[in-house]
Order: C-alpha cells, then structure tokens, then sequence
C-alpha cells in the first residue's frame, strides 16, 4: 500500500485496512476465521491499527463496546462468516439498545456461494437487521470504500448505534479503487440535530414557571459528549433543580452535588422517584422512559408536565405522551435553552424551589439506600460502599454484569465523571462487563479499571481472561460471590414463593485457582474487617485480579418499585413484612 | 401479555392510515421494512412498492395500516429514522387518491347458470369492471378502484360463484399539483 491519502488501487482487504487508518481506528477486537483471511493478512502488514484477539466473538462486540462508550470513539470488531457471525449477534443486540456507536466487519462466503449453504455461510444481514442500526452487504468491490466511510458516519451521528458490514471473500481478494472519506452526505440519512428553537423556548417558558420541577436525564447525555455533561451541570446550577439520572446516564451529573438525587426506576432512590411522581414539570434530557424507570405508565408522574429532550424523534411519545418533544442533540438543545434563560434574565421561583427542596429532603430521610451492616458477614452494598471509598480519588472506569451486583454498583458506586460507568442497560446482558473492561483498559491503559460482577455473569464470558492475561490488561473483576443468580432469586423470593428454580450457582469454580489458571491473581475475601487491605491488594497488583468477595447470600437489592407499581408505592429497606406478599397476582405477570 | 406494564392508550379507537415511503431501492429494503412492522407487532393491511424513480433507484412504498393514533404515529417515526429512507408521508391527512386492482374469477353458476351469468356480467357493468377472461362457465373481471369498491364488488360476486380473487393492494397519491 501507498502512503498517499489519493485515490489508489488495492485489494479489497487492503482497502478496510486503509479505511480503518483513514477514520482514526487505533484498536479493533476480532477473531479470526476462513471467511476473513484476507483482511487479517492485510492488518499483519501494518502497524497503525492494533488487533486484539478475544477468545470469543460476543467478546469482541462486548469490548468495543466498552471502548466506545468510555473513549467517546466508535468501537470496531472483526469477525469471520457463520458462527461468527452469529456470536456477535447478542452484542450488537447490546450496542443497539444502549446506543452504542460500533461497525462490525463479518466475513462472508464468496459471493458466488451465497445461498447454496456455503460451509460457515449463515445470512449475516438478514440476521442482523433487526439488532444494527443499519447494515451492508458488499457485492463489489468498488463500493466497499464508500459504504464503510458512510458505516462509521451512520454508526456515529443521530442516535448512535452498530452497523454491520458483510464482505465477501471475493470482494476482499478483488481489486478496486481506494476513495478516502470525504465530507459524507448521505442520501437519505441525515439525523437533525438543531433543536427547534420555538419549541425550546416554549420548554424555558414552562421550566422558568416551575414550582416542583426536576431533571430526568439519561444516557444520551453521555452519548451527545463531554459538552453536555458541563451544560447540564451549568443548567442545574443556575436553575437550581434537583437532578436525577437513569442507569445509563450515571456520572452526568456529579454524585457529589448536593442536587442529585440518585438514580431514579426500579432500584432508584426514594426521594428521585418520588420527586419524578410529585413533581410539576419533568425535564427528561436523553432519556427515553424506559419501563424500568416508568413503572406503571397509567400512574406515572400523574401530575407533570414534561418536556422531552431526545435524538430519535421515534422515542417521543413512543411510551409517555409528553407535552413539548424537542428533537436534537442534548448538547445543543441545553446550550440554546441556557442561551434563552439568559437572554431573558430568567429567575427561578426561589420560594417554590424551597418547598421543594423541603420536601425533598424530608424523603431523603428516609435513607432508602440504607441496609444493616454486619461484622461477621460482608454485605454486598458495605462491599461496593469500600470499593468506591478507596478508588474514588484515582481515574477509575467501572463495568458491570447484569443482575443485583449491577444494581448496587449504580447505587453505591458514585460517578462524578460522564464515561467512566459501563453496564449493559438495555438489553440486561450478563457477561458483558470483563469484554467490556478489556476494551475500557485498552482505550485508557492507564486507568483502574473495574468490572463489578456475579459469580454467575462472570462464568458467562470468563473465557477473556485468557484475553487479559495476553494484552497485559490489568483489569481487576471484583465478583460479589453469593452463590445464587441473586436478582433471579430475589425475583422468585418476590413472585414465586421462594421456590429457588434453577437459581443457585452449584458446582462454581475456585475463582483464586482460575485466576491462576490464567495467568492473574486471585483474592478471597469473607471478613468485613479484612476487606479494606484485600481491596488495596487488589489495586496494587500490577497485573490482572479475580477478586472473590464471599457475601452474604440472601441479601435483596432494594428500594425497588415492584412490578406493576407507581413511583410512590416502593419496597424500601425497612420493610418489615413477608417480601413475597407485596406483589399481586396481575403484578407477578409482568417483566 | 402485550407490554410491560398497563396500557393507558385503552380508549383510543383503531384507525386505518396509508403511508408513502420513499426509499433507495437497495438490496432487502423490502424485508427492513416488513421487519420493522412484524419486530414491532405492527398490522400491514396491504403493501405495495416498485422502483418508481430509475436514475435515482427509488422505489415507493404504499403501506396501509392500522391503529390507535399513537401506534399510528410511532409507525411514522419508526419508519422515518430508518437509514435508507427518504421521506414517510402520511396520505390519510389530505384529500388523496388511492386505488387498488383486482382479478376475480367467478365460476359454476348453480343451477340457475345462465341467470347468475347475466347478473356477474351486469354487475361488473354497474362496477367498471372490464371482462378480461370469459369461458362458457366462468368469467375473470379486472376492476380498480378505492378499497371500499373493490371489498364491495368481491362481496357481491361471492354470492353468486366466487372462486379466486388476486389484490394488488393500494397505490396511492395526493391530488393536486404538489409532488412528494
């Protein structure tokens, strides 16, 4: 291949390579297979883009993810035809519903056996065209320049999210004509990110009369930049509102403001669901009200207005109708609306805000975060509560699995930074927190980074330790170890009489001997007087951990707002009753 | 179970609505946008496309479907952020034509042939409908025209000795001079 940036002929693997090089692609996470050689000999005669070699394609999905979604950039992966193809599938399931901007290569049979049941031929696009937000089948190579720019142009404005591109081994073997990416304008695809400035004003005119107003913010905060995070927080300021966020969008808004008020739905905090219920006017900034922050829709936030501030027109109105929908990027829409405030030397309604502060502050005393400590026992929370105590002063990045462990993560586990929280929101995907901690570390070599896990999640894509072990990533996985698929039980404690059906984590792996196995080290812990030195151990060890945190096993992850129930109707801590009476039986019916 | 939680929506009356779309006629365009209806539990009641505009490979979309409103308008939505399309225009607001073609065959008149035969015939008269097939039993009418005459005419002839009918399904445009 030439130096030149011109317009040249190379073969079509070569061409990916060059494209890669061309958008600023520094790392890709891939596996190699029979339908993707070509380009794999094209990475090996470059040094600019650094190949990372999972152990598993759902591994690489999972890892540019976790790249992506901490480093602002879009994540790439490579995988081969059929089977990898496929076990990528859950991951750009994942991508798609956090909004995670990523371009998958797959290898394809050559063109000229598509269809006749190829060995490792699966229908890649087809497959995929429910869980990207576009994909492409390259029949010739003369197009392959042009749709992959325009694939990391898709993949990153607008909404963000996966798109697969499927490449022939002919097309990759055939050669063409290199066009380096140009100003894309793309056919039809052009995302609106201007705010309507009508509809801003009429949202400051109905934020500038508020008297109980909040901010819903969500991960589209994170997703528009670090410029949105500064403006809400210069929003917050010179409103003075309180702020609450959803899973995705924790770290927006410092944790350390006395403004927040923690994460809001299901496993949110007392006073933000209840000040979402109560209040007169509900500013949602990125957030799309998700049926785990909703809860029961027909006694949702009852008596509010709401201002619903989102990229994708298709979120607004979709679950809750809203009363001003402003389609646009947060970072723009808040800077015209501060712009607006100013212009028109808004104030606040200072005696209403006090009330409401009042009020607020009387919910917080409800100290719905709170839990019995224990000496004998580490209790799960107390575990994170340390974790958080004795990293917060470093550049730490926390990941997560899925399940209770992820839920006390988001409530123990402050953020005051956007990008340094990783969890798989959307789609609930267990195993995604260790692919997504070695794509983190990758992106941030010098970070402490963290994944919380279950002893369950983690087996599920335990496999990439062996990944961490051969890049040197020092990534530490801290497994709150109670011995079941903990919100599993907590659910069948709820809804199912506690029959623990299939729920107990039997036959579990020596966790300090499999962290040997590969190449780690491995730390147990199962006394709350030794667990502050077992966490430092763990920070200090140079290399990869696998921390095993034995906690007490029966433990539920509240407050939680019970299936079917309003925000004012929550399991909080103090409860005294039997657990399993709390939810009727249209309730046990639902998800 | 339909959703997740209770439906507050439980008051508003279904409505049908036709759609215009226009996409680039790309490879599986077709199956993105049948998907995004049976992914997300949409009724189709008809749909039709065909390149319409060669040099720029666009083809149109005419999809009538059903719904509460605001079903109605997250379809408008879901189709508009979709990658290659264009424009999604919604032709139940303004004053619009719409038809759809179809072929009936009917056959074995009963025992009363000849007197049912007359009737097919006049009917099809009455309708517009032109003969393009005819034997000594049968007869197969092309009639176009809105979905109401065409449900209309397929219901009489089922009375007399329908056997097969083949629907387009509609193809629709708004009047006037403005184009899309």
């Amino acid at each position: 291949m030439s130096e030149t940036k011109e317009t040249c002929t190379m073969t079509g693997a070569e061409m990916v390579v060059r494209a890669l090089q061309d958008q600023d692609v520094e790392h890709i996470f891939g596996y190699p297979g029979g339908a993707v050689l070509p380009i794999y000999d094209a990475l090996f005669q470059q040094n600019s883009v650094e190949h990372i070699l999972v152990r598993h394609e759902q591994g690489a999905v999972h890892a540019a993810e976790g790249y992506a979604r901490s480093s602002g950039k879009v994540g790439v992966v490579l995988v081969t035809s059929g089977p990898g193809a496929t076990n990528a599938v859950t991951g750009l399931t994942d991508a798609l519903l956090d909004s995670i901007p990523l371009v998958c290569f797959t290898g394809q049979v050559p063109t000229h056996l598509i269809g006749s049941d190829a060995f490792q031929e699966c229908d890649t696009v087809g497959i995929t065209r429910h869980c990207t937000k576009h994909n492409y089948l390259v029949k010739k190579v003369e197009d392959l320049p042009r749709i992959i720019h325009e694939a990391f142009y898709v993949a990153r404005s607008g909404r963000p999210g996966p798109v697969v591109i499927d490449v022939p081994k002919d097309v990759q073997f055939a050669s063409g004509t290199y066009t380096p990416p140009g100003e894309i304008m793309h056919k039809s695809y052009r995302p609106k990110t201007d705010g309507d400035r009508r509809q801003i004003e009429a949202a400051v005119d109905l934020i500038a009369r508020a008297k109980r107003p909040v901010f819903y913010t969500g991960g589209g905060i994170i997703n528009s930049g670090p410029e949105a995070a500064r403006l809400l927080r210069e929003f917050a300021k010179i409103t003075g509102f309180p702020v609450t966020s959803t899973l995705m969008g924790l770290g927006a808004f410092p944790a350390n403001d006395p403004q927040w008020l923690g994460m809001l739905g299901m496993h949110g905090t007392y006073e933000a669901n209840l000040a979402m219920h109560d209040c007169d006017v509900m500013i949602n900034l990125g957030a799309r009200f998700d049926d785990r922050i909703t809860g029961r829709l027909d006694a949702f936030s009852p008596g509010s207005k709401k201002i619903h501030v989102d990229i994708d027109p298709s979120s607004i109105n979709k679950n809750v109708k809203v009363d001003i929908g402003i389609v646009g990027d947060c970072a723009k829409v808040i800077s015209v609306m501060l712009e607006v405030w100013r212009e028109r030397k808004i104030q606040a309604d200072a005696g209403a805000l006090k009330t409401w502060w009042g009020q607020i502050n009387e919910w917080r005393k409800r100290n719905s975060l709170g839990y019995k400590n224990s000496k004998e026992i580490i209790k799960p929370q107390y575990a994170i509560e340390r974790l958080y105590e004795l990293t917060k002063d470093r550049k730490t990045y926390v990941t997560t699995e899925v399940g209770q462990h992820q839920m006390w993560a988001a409530q123990h586990f402050h953020f005051n930074e956007p990008n340094r929280w990783m969890t798989s929101g959307g789609l609930g995907t267990m195993g995604y927190g260790l692919p997504a901690a070695l794509g983190v570390q990758k992106a941030h070599p010098d970070a402490l980074v963290i994944d919380i896990a279950g002893e369950a999640s983690i087996l599920m894509n335990m496999q990439e330790m062996s990944t961490a072990a051969q890049y040197r990533l020092p990534i530490k996985i801290f497994i709150l170890n109670n011995e079941y698929m903990g919100m599993v039980r907590q659910w069948q404690e709820l809804l199912h009489g506690g029959r623990y059906s299939q729920s107990y984590s039997a036959a579990l792996p020596d966790f300090v001997k499999l962290a040997d196995a590969y190449h780690a080290h491995g730390i147990r812990c199962s006394d709350p007087a030794k667990l502050d030195a077992a966490i430092m151990e763990m920070i200090d060890y140079p290399g990869p951990v696998i921390f095993d945190c034995l906690v007490a096993k029966e433990e539920n992850c509240l407050p939680m707002i019970p299936s079917g129930k309003a925000h004012n109707d929550m399991l909080l801590p103090d409860f005294e009753g039997a657990i399993g009476d709390v939810i009727d039986s249209r309730g046990k019916q639902l998800v | 179970m339909k959703s997740h939680y209770s439906d507050p929506t439980g008051n508003q009356t279904v409505e049908r609505r036709t759609f215009c779309v226009l996409v680039d006629n790309e490879p599986g365009v077709l199956a993105r946008i049948a998907g995004l209806f049976s992914g997300r539990g949409y009724n189709i009641e008809s749909l039709t496309v065909s390149e319409t505009e060669h040099a720029r490979h666009l083809s149109r979309f005419t999809i009538v479907t059903s719904g509460i409103p605001s079903v109605l308008n997250q379809i408008e939505a879901q189709l508009d952020r979709m990658v290659p399309v264009h424009k999604v225009v919604n032709l139940s607001t303004g004053s619009t034509i719409e038809r759809e073609l179809a072929l009936v065959k009917v056959a074995q008149f009963g025992p009363e042939r000849s007197e049912h035969r007359m009737e097919a015939l006049r009917l099809a008269t009455a309708f517009g409908a032109k003969t393009v097939d005819a034997t000594l039993n049968s007869f197969i009418f092309e009639l176009s025209g809105p979905y109401e005459d065409v449900e209309r005419f397929i219901n009489l002839m089922s009375a007399i000795g329908l056997v097969e009918v083949s629907r387009t399904g509609a193809a629709a445009i708004a009047r006037g001079a403005e184009g899309l």
